[in-house]
């Protein structure tokens, strides 16, 4: 399964990149799956995607919970708390 | 429902003119504009920077405004929130309602910022003397929009952790 990562803010920053296209192994099945697998990389990726770390996600442009299934081509993105307004 | 995310500036009067114009149904207009200050959490702010995710941030902002719709007898809403630099003094944030009586449009209004503060995708960066940082978020924003029964889990971190 492709899928488009995206990053935001102070995750965007620690990460180094905005976003980038990855091919998943069978088991990522999802975002709370990505989020694991990311962390795989080690560095910032396990630091900054940790869990226990407020992290807010989002797949195809919803705010969702680390349990949401992915699908290919969808977008999945992971940001600190949103401070708007 | 109009929504706007944009780097120029908004005329709080030109907009509700706009969003009023020919509605005789109309008997009252509530709007709501959030400005930067010069001092956030103890730091001088000289210079913020607005993030957002373009896309979603707008389909957020829909969503919002649908949700007030639904929940108050409102005839329309407009919200407007500027991206990029902004200095001490600027706009940031435009949010206004039209109903036929005051209650609904004061209620939808604070909904409407209440739910952008905390499920909106925008972010802050202030330039301080001591550097630039990434504004947190605030419980307090998490309690406002619990107000309406809804809840946000926005600022808090799980298991009370550390935030990113």
């Amino acid at each position: 399964m492709n899928i488009q990562l995206r990053f935001f803010a102070s995750v965007r920053e620690k990460l180094g990149t905005a976003q980038e296209s990855v091919a998943l192994p069978d088991h990522v099945q999802t975002v709370g799956d990505v989020r694991a697998w990311l962390r795989e990389r080690g560095g910032p990726w396990a630091e900054t995607l940790a869990e226990g770390r407020a992290l807010r996600m989002a797949c195809n442009q919803v705010m969702t919970d680390a349990g949401a299934k992915i699908s290919d081509g969808c977008e999945v993105a992971f940001f600190p708390p949103v401070t708007g307004g | 429902m109009p929504i706007r995310v944009q780097t120029e500036d908004f005329d709080l009067g030109a907009e509700v003119a706009k969003l009023r114009a020919g509605d005789r149904r109309v008997g009252a207009v509530c709007s709501f504009i959030g400005t930067v200050r010069d001092m956030n959490e103890g730091a001088q702010v000289a210079e913020m920077e607005l993030e957002h995710y373009p896309g979603m941030t707008e389909k957020a902002l829909e969503d919002i405004v649908a949700r007030a719709k639904a929940r108050w007898n409102i005839y329309d809403a407009l919200v407007i929130h500027r991206v990029g630099p902004l200095k001490p003094l600027d706009q940031i944030v435009l949010v206004a309602v039209t109903s036929a009586h005051r209650g609904e449009s004061f209620a939808a209004c604070e909904f409407i910022m209440d739910y952008l503060k905390t499920q909106a995708p925008f972010w802050k960066k202030e330039q301080t003397p001591a550097g630039a940082r990434w504004v947190d978020a605030r419980a307090a924003d998490d309690r406002a929009l619990e107000k309406w029964g809804i809840e946000s889990g926005n600022a808090e971190a799980p298991n009370g952790a550390d935030k990113t």
